[in-house]
């Protein structure tokens, strides 16, 4: 078979898109779209990486800001944000045996986040649009540096993102406590306190006691807790984004039909603390949960065993809910009127429970491994593994600068960019979801098909991981020797980390582009568009047939 | 303690972190796939706690750390007792840093500074860079506050001013360079209280 067969038809026929659900289908749905806006992201952060080592002739400062601004945008809301909600669309009914509150609403989700990622691209690349992610005030309103268009544009975008992300909030919560046709009521209570993980605290206070377990069987599986616990912060963090973007669409009309209300009628820290209190549940709050509990999940499907220490991993997801809406000030320890106190509990010593929670997951995901030897190095344990090693490197690397005297010398340089974020996002973060991916694929395709290559999925994945723990450790030397993360050098000045950053951002690119051509030689572009044609199959059906990958369990 | 060897001992003692827990991992990958000589483990919840006690005094103890050995924590955290031998009243407005006098400004070291920079606009920073564009600190400063920071130079230079934080395209180009100039006879510290 010629390549261009291959690609047309996938391997041994590709997928057969006539037997999956609509829930399969829908979940599969934002998965390539999520991949698909990964491919842009890695795209332009390539661009980046290249303008640093020798400035693109065709790349004015507006433009360079411009993709700075659309970068995280496309990556975490248009392809992590994307991945995860369609796992968790998928994972939620799955996990608790019953059909999918609404397949139209998971429809809706993923097309107008879509819809937005694209709007927010547009209004950077035709305006140049480009207050940062940050949009600190008044910089979204500074219309003698960006055009009104561009910003009405990038708020819509931004405004449809987040009313997807309220619609998967809304199909999650109503997955969980509806009763389907057929099956026994459940009552609100113990769901809601499984939900927040309340009973395996109870669980662990009653053994303190010497008591009987509060609940021997908790009606919620630990992921699913995850799941939940996450959508709080999710939902939280819209909400403040919404109304930041409310207020910037507000000035811009202000502007446009001269209303006269200065922007300095807004107090810029203010508004800094209540935006990072939002931004910060990303981060804090979402990500570290979501990751938790997507190790959780796939830990005790590789091993087919109960996780380590379960009572306590229920009661960390508590404990990480109240951590997470706590923690926000360490993004204004470089802020001299933000009050000191903020700085010392919030900033520091609140943020340190993120290493605690973490490297509690860690611990407890390693260990249930551990416990279960001998295992088969399968594709979804090395990216596992390499999920795990990439939150070991870069959550640390966020507790060094979450304190007074580092974050003096690292706020806003490359070592928050390099040695925390993208490694938590690209190695730890995105690996996990490969792993899930890997995991999920004989569920999602009813088994009907064979991955195209192994050695192409295992030159994906030490790309990946040469490539991601690279750029980052080279992007973090780059920060102690000065350079800033939102800033653009001309002169060559850390020519020294950016040229082996810019290598190892190409390694990010090459594993995205293996990965793809494997998936799409599995699936088939036949199979890839039959994805997105309706199912045949009743919506009440989660998975038609059984998936033998999920037997292992 | 200059920045310098804060910096310096940073890269060290991550990079061995770093290597230390992807050699951990590596171990943990290769021995996961082979039979155990027994199943008796000494994964214990007692383990499990002890670890969670280090995991504390990590997060803790980094803190305490750097309180006590970064001289610039405790001048952030009293800087209500201490009184500023100069202060350098600055004022950033449509990209461009105003400076009270002509540059290169002439600092003796140990003299206390205290650098009050104000915004007309919006947020931008300010940070102080060698020539070889090391840091040697910054702040933010936002608009409608007072952003006020107490440095005490014990490094002999020249220093360039940089804006540390995105304030538009036009923030990647607000620089001022040989600034400051500190000149040395003598080393002497910040005394709280003063």
């Amino acid at each position: 078979m010629n390549i261009k067969e291959l690609l047309i038809n996938g391997n041994n026929g590709g997928l057969d898109h006539s037997g999956l659900s609509p829930l399969q289908k829908v979940t599969l749905r934002f998965v390539v779209i999520g991949l698909i806006f990964y491919g842009v992201a890695a795209i332009e952060g390539m661009i980046m990486r290249v303008h640093e080592i020798k400035p693109v002739p065709l790349l004015s400062d507006e433009h360079f800001f411009a993709i700075m601004t659309a970068h995280p945008i496309v990556g975490i809301f248009g392809s992590t944000y994307l991945i995860v909600f369609g796992a968790f669309t998928f994972l939620v009914p799955y996990l608790m045996k019953k059909p999918v509150f609404s397949i139209k609403i998971a429809n809706f989700t993923w097309g107008i986040m879509t819809l937005g990622t694209v709007l927010v691209w547009l209004s950077g690349f035709i305006y140049h649009y480009a207050p940062l992610y940050t949009i600190y005030w008044p910089l979204p309103v500074d219309f003698s540096q960006f055009h009104i268009a561009g910003g009405i544009i990038f708020v819509i975008g931004v405004a449809l993102i987040m009313i997807g992300t309220l619609a998967f909030i809304v199909n999650t919560y109503a997955t969980v406590f509806y009763t389907p046709k057929g099956q026994k009521k459940q009552p609100i209570k113990p769901l809601l306190m499984s939900a927040f993980g309340i009973d395996g605290l109870l669980n662990i206070i009653n053994k303190i006691r010497g008591k009987e377990p509060y609940i021997k069987d908790p009606p919620l599986s630990l992921p699913i807790v995850a799941i939940f616990r996450g959508t709080v912060d999710t939902f939280l963090d819209a909400l403040v984004i919404l109304t930041a973007g409310l207020l910037i669409l507000f000035f811009i009309f202000n502007n446009l039909f001269q209303w006269g209300l200065h922007y300095h009628s807004v107090d810029a820290l203010l508004y800094k603390n209540i935006f990072w209190w939002g931004l910060d549940l990303i981060a804090d709050g979402l990500v570290l949960i979501y990751v938790a509990g997507t190790w959780y999940l796939l830990a005790m499907l590789i091993t087919g065993r109960n996780l380590f220490m379960q009572n306590i991993a229920r009661a960390a997801l508590l404990l990480e809910l109240i951590v997470s809406w706590a923690v926000w000030s360490h993004h204004l320890l470089s802020d001299q009127p933000q009050p000191e106190i903020m700085k010392l509990a919030s900033g520091e010593m609140i943020t340190a429970f993120e290493l605690i929670t973490q490297g509690l997951a860690f611990f407890i995901t390693l260990t249930t491994l551990w416990l279960a030897r001998p295992l088969k190095m399968s594709n979804e344990l090395k990216f596992l593994l390499g999920g795990l090693l990439g939150f070991a490197l870069a959550v640390p690397a966020g507790i060094i600068q979450a304190d007074l005297g580092m974050n003096r010398l690292l706020h806003n340089t490359q070592w928050v960019a390099g040695a925390h974020f993208h490694v938590a996002i690209l190695v730890g973060l995105t690996m996990t979801l490969y792993s899930a991916i890997y995991i999920l694929l004989p569920i999602l395709t009813n088994n009907s098909v064979k991955l195209f290559s192994q050695r192409l999925a295992n030159w994906h994945f030490w790309l990946h991981l040469i490539g991601g723990i690279g750029m980052g450790a080279f992007m973090g030397m780059a920060g102690i020797d000065g350079m800033l993360r939102r800033h653009v050098y001309t002169e060559g000045e850390f020519m020294l980390y950016m040229i082996p950053a810019g290598i190892c951002g190409a390694m990010l690119l090459a594993a995205w582009v293996i990965f793809m051509f494997n998936i799409i030689a599995t699936i088939g572009i036949k199979g890839l568009i039959g994805i997105f044609k309706p199912s045949k199959i009743d919506k009440e059906v989660i998975v038609p047939q059984p998936a033998t990958a999920m037997q292992k369990g | 303690m200059t920045s310098t060897d804060v910096l310096w001992a940073l890269k060290i003692v991550y990079t061995i972190y770093a290597f230390s827990i992807i050699s951990f991992v590596g171990w943990f990958a290769y021995r996961i796939t082979k039979k155990p000589e027994s199943y008796k483990t000494w994964l214990t919840p007692k383990v499990f706690y002890t670890y969670l006690a280090i995991l504390v005094m990590i997060g803790v103890g980094i803190h305490i750390l750097t309180y006590n050995k970064i001289p610039w924590v405790a001048w952030e955290l009293k800087k209500h007792k201490i009184k500023p031998d100069r202060v350098f009243n600055i004022t950033v407005e449509n990209h461009q840093f105003i400076l009270p006098e002509e540059t290169p400004i002439t600092i003796k070291c140990g003299e206390v500074v205290k650098f009050n920079v104000v915004s007309r606009d919006l947020t931008y920073g300010f940070g102080l860079f060698r020539p070889d564009n090391t840091m040697v600190f910054q702040m933010q400063v936002v608009p409608g506050h007072n952003n006020e920071l107490l440095w005490q130079f014990h490094e002999e230079g020249s220093f360039y001013v940089l804006s540390t934080e995105y304030s538009g395209p036009k923030g990647a180009r607000m620089r001022v360079p040989d600034a400051f100039k500190v000149v040395c006879n003598k080393n002497v510290s910040m005394g709280v209280g003063r």
